[in-house]
């Protein structure tokens, strides 16, 4: 079976953008949570 | 299949950080500046949103540009002309942060802001990359539009609607856009020349560039008072905005008054600074001058 070998230089970069999304979806999950906070403190005070 | 090494850094740049901290800072001022009031975290959120929007039509921007990109020296060093992001990574990223920056501005805000991101950002990949800006001289005029558009939709955030005084914030950065650009493209004219991008200066010349300057900084220093004018912006402002459009104006002057020989082109050199000295002080100016007008009404009250 043939198979790749990453360089050191690919795995090095390859952490790092995984790293990057992984901050990314941690985030959004944030945002949401934040966003449907204050949506729901929004419509009870309204 | 190839093999990346593109770092998380490379794919930032691909969102243009510099442009970005313009449109950061001109949608935070239309958010400041509409009347009502905004949830403070939303108005993040807000903003977090049309950044990234932004953001993405940059990557959409070099992933179309990375041909004539490769070629001159200011952006040969950019992610994918540099072989760091391949073209369909940069295409689907910026895809995929215009989807969610209009989608997440659209739920937490509201869809006319939402419509307008998408706009701006179809405005700026299709009208202006694909279309305009290889094909006229007069491509940064009606591409500047893109860059007009964050006041408003900061605006829109706050009123779910579009009115004057969002017009006005808009014309201020679309008439002022193409005396900063064609800055740039004088001194930078053999760069665009190279790749046949129809910058004014190359096709029609240098002397009406440094006409058409000064028709533009004329416009941009009229307007930029308007707001006085219009009522939504106090007599004080009036007079600092007709003082910096004096100096817009008197830079343009030097710029018109540079001889063709001139290589070096100090003159356009010191417009381009200025010009974005200019845009910063322009909001600024506005902003502080709600903030002193609010400080005013809320003492009073408290009187």
């Amino acid at each position: 079976m043939e198979t790749i070998t990453l360089t050191d230089k690919q795995k090095k970069s390859r952490r790092g953008r995984n790293i990057a999304i992984a901050a990314t979806l941690v985030g959004l999950v944030v945002l949401f949570y934040i966003i449907t906070l204050v949506k729901f403190a929004g419509g009870m005070a309204g | 299949m190839i093999l990346s090494e593109a770092t998380a850094r490379d794919y930032f740049e691909l969102l243009k950080p510099r442009v970005m901290s313009l449109v950061i800072f001109t949608a935070f001022a239309g958010l400041v500046l509409a009347p009502g009031h905004i949830n403070p975290v939303i108005g993040v959120i807000a903003i977090l949103c049309i950044a990234v929007g932004a953001g993405a039509s940059g990557a959409l921007n070099m992933w179309y540009d990375a041909d004539i990109d490769a070629v001159m020296s200011r952006t040969a060093k950019r992610p994918i002309p540099a072989g760091r992001v391949q073209p369909r990574e940069a295409l689907a990223f910026g895809l995929t942060l215009s989807a969610f920056s209009v989608a997440i501005l659209g739920l937490a805000v509201n869809w006319l802001s939402a419509g307008l991101l998408a706009f701006t950002i179809f405005f700026y990949a299709v009208i202006y990359t694909m279309w305009l800006k290889r094909s006229t001289p007069q491509n940064i005029v009606i591409g500047g539009a893109a860059g007009a558009f964050p006041p408003m939709i900061g605006w829109a955030c706050v009123t779910n609607g579009v009115s004057v005084e969002s017009i006005v914030l808009f014309l201020i950065t679309f008439l002022w856009t193409p005396p900063h650009f064609w800055a740039l493209a004088l001194f930078k004219m053999r760069d665009y020349g190279a790749v046949g991008v129809p910058m004014l200066p190359n096709v029609a010349g240098e002397k009406t560039t440094k006409q058409q300057i000064m028709v533009y900084a004329v416009l941009t220093a009229l307007i930029a008072v308007a707001p006085t004018y219009l009522g939504f912006a106090s007599l004080g402002y009036g007079i600092f905005a007709a003082a910096m459009g004096i100096g817009f104006v008197w830079y343009s002057i030097g710029v018109l008054r540079m001889p063709e020989s001139d290589r070096v082109m100090v003159p356009a050199k010191k417009l381009f600074g200025y010009s974005i000295f200019y845009l910063f002080a322009i909001f600024s100016g506005l902003m502080i001058d709600r903030a002193v007008m609010a400080a005013g009404w809320l003492a009073g009250w408290s009187v």
